[in-house]
């Protein structure tokens, strides 16, 4: 039974779910939308979850005198502070949203902005001339880059015209047949967790 | 002296002069009496009234909730001079009286969607050409009902093709559970997860499993629990330790379950430590941070990316290069495979991290369903060769229909 009711439940949920999409009925699409509403008010409530298993995993480090504790210790710290200030006022203006946009926002664009530096280092470990695929990923992106510079169309007017061919033909039609394969295998993912045969999910098959 | 008339000549003489001199004033004191031809010229015309729009159509907006009505109309004669500006749509529940606008649409359009309506209440509409300043109405027209439907016909296709699908997954499944043999073409980066796992046991350092930043709806995600419950298995068997951080709480509990139900197999249920599969963050650089964190300070022999990934893959893979860790990565997320790609060792594209958890654990059922598949894309390939082939026929004239395109015209 352990076992049975949440795959019996899978099916059930899965089944509605993939038939309401054909069916624009509001007394079908009424039940739909309240399903969303619960993903909603259970997402709210496992925040609850992860935060636990945070606080008791940093505890665990600092009571055990993990090496790396002092980044527990900053954890812990600013915790407490955005909850002590989020209770008090979330308002525009408030130390909450202060916190918020002067130091949270920055930091997370600090690190999207190492994205600048790690493509650079990526490209020139990856355009090497080692094998023909390789060269020929090399002249394929040359050409692109300079297409989309001034420069390219100043060197050869035909250099962003082969710029926008290699993106919009070859470059689109791979993307497309990748595209075609995840979908595939997304339904049919789906439909192997809806029958129960795929149950690595719940732990495996026994 | 008298002339020849008997008249006196000096009379005869003097009324010349006289009928002249009249002529003329009648000229310059008779201003109005001039042509009339240039009278008419002279006096403004009245333009003829719009010409107002005709056969005014009215159905049920298909397909829809209810609540919709869709109005379409023959444009006025008077829409290509130039003379009309707008068309404005009226609706009353009477035919006679109570009509309110309902909408206005741009001259050249003849159609108009009105919702937020009653269902199963009659209406009427008439449309109106207006110039701005005057209004040329059509005739009424109606009643029609707002209602809802119970299929989208246009999405049949979808039905039909979907119903195909899962005919070829079920009739493999059923193909592989009667004991044939199916073959999978050797996918490297699953080849060598074994290996991986191996130079992490032998080096004495942890293996990092990432599981990407979506959520438990995400069907890559649940992809990558499978690879996750396969990859645990083997470090349960090996003794080697298993970190996996998360981005979403629920992803978490699944982990969770699945590493201690994977250890539980294997006979060491005291290996599994709750610590090990933790909540980070759900914000992305958060997030990206706190993995490139344990990366540089607990060095990992392996790590493994299995899921769904945005931007913050490619600084993930870097720090994980820079460490000189072994990285097998898989995603179907079609924009960050190229930074996977050029960074990790091996990268399961697109459905082959799907394809995984049957690919690992070789169990017949989950073989069939791959090759289920691999059946239905080669009737989307099949399609796609015979679509070009017609739509190429059909622009040179060989062909006069386009019956490929006519099928999926209304999907």
């Amino acid at each position: 039974m352990r076992r049975q009711f949440p795959l019996f439940l899978c099916f059930i949920a899965g089944v509605f779910m993939a038939v309401q999409y054909f069916i624009p009925h509001p007394s079908v699409q009424v039940w739909y939308e309240r399903i969303l509403d619960w993903l909603q008010t259970l997402l709210a409530f496992a925040f609850l979850i992860g935060t636990v298993s945070l606080v008791r995993l940093h505890y665990h480090k600092i009571r055990h005198k993990a090496s790396d504790r002092g980044y527990s210790f900053v954890l812990f710290a600013g915790l407490a502070l955005m909850l002590a200030f989020g209770f008090t006022n979330r308002s525009p203006g408030s130390r909450f949203d202060h916190m918020f946009q002067y130091v949270q926002v920055p930091i997370e664009g600090t690190m999207f902005s190492l994205l600048a530096f790690y493509i650079a280092s990526a490209a020139f470990r990856a355009f090497r001339a080692r094998t023909v695929e390789a060269t020929l990923l090399l002249a394929a992106a040359s050409v692109v880059m300079l297409g989309r510079v001034p420069i390219g169309d100043l060197i050869h007017r035909s250099i962003p015209w082969a710029a926008n061919w290699i993106l919009n033909v070859p470059n689109m039609a791979s993307k497309r047949g990748i595209m075609i394969g995840v979908g595939l295998g997304m339904m049919a993912t789906a439909l192997k967790i809806m029958l129960g045969i795929e149950r690595a999910w719940m732990g495996g098959t026994d | 002296m008298r002339g020849d008339r008997g008249f006196p000549v000096r009379t005869r003489f003097a009324a010349g002069p006289v009928v002249a001199l009249m002529a003329v004033s009648a000229l310059f004191l008779c201003p109005h009496a001039v042509p009339a031809q240039a009278q008419d010229e002279a006096a403004p015309t009245q333009a003829p009234p719009l010409a107002a729009p005709t056969s005014v159509t009215l159905r049920d907006a298909p397909d829809d909730r209810g609540g919709a009505v869709d109005v379409s109309w023959t444009l006025s004669a008077d829409d290509t001079d130039g003379r009309v500006t707008s068309y404005t749509v009226y609706r009353s529940t009477s035919p006679d009286t109570g009509f309110v606008m309902a909408g206005t649409v741009a001259k050249g359009i003849g159609r108009f969607g009105d919702g937020g309506l009653p269902d199963r209440t009659p209406l009427y509409y008439k449309v109106a050409a207006t110039d701005g300043a005057t209004e040329s109405l059509s005739p009424v027209a109606g009643p029609v009902m707002a209602s809802p439907q119970w299929f989208y016909r246009g999405r049949l296709i979808v039905m039909i093709a979907s119903l195909l699908f899962i005919f070829a997954v079920v009739g493999f499944v059923r193909a592989a559970k009667a004991g044939k043999d199916l073959f999978i073409r050797r996918l490297a980066g699953l080849d060598h997860m074994d290996d991986a796992v191996g130079r992490a046991t032998e080096m004495g350092k942890p293996i990092l499993f990432i599981t990407g930043l979506s959520t438990i709806s995400d069907v890559a995600t649940i992809a990558g629990i499978n690879i996750l419950g396969e990859v645990a298995k083997k470090t349960a068997e090996y003794n080697t330790r298993l970190i996996v951080p998360c981005a979403d709480p629920i992803v978490m509990a699944v982990e969770q379950e699945v590493v201690k139900q994977a250890y539980a197999k294997v006979g060491r249920p005291d290996g599994y430590s709750e610590d090990d599969v933790f909540y980070l963050t759900r914000s992305q650089f958060a997030y990206v941070a706190g993995v490139n964190g344990i990366m540089v300070r607990q060095r990992p022999a392996t790590i493994l990316y299995m899921g769904m990934f945005y931007a913050e893959s490619l600084v993930m893979a870097e720090t994980g290069s820079a460490i000189g860790a072994i990285q097998i990565a898989g995603t179907d997320a079609v924009t960050q495979l190229p930074f996977f790609i050029t960074t990790c060792d091996y990268t399961l594209i697109g459905e082959e991290l799907y394809a995984a958890s049957a690919y690992l654990s070789r169990e017949p059922v989950l073989l069939g369903g791959l090759k289920g598949q691999d059946a239905a894309k080669a009737a989307i390939g099949l399609f796609v060769v015979l679509g070009a082939i017609t739509a190429t026929l059909t622009a040179l004239g060989v062909m006069p229909v386009d019956f490929i395109a006519r099928i999926f015209a209304n999907s």
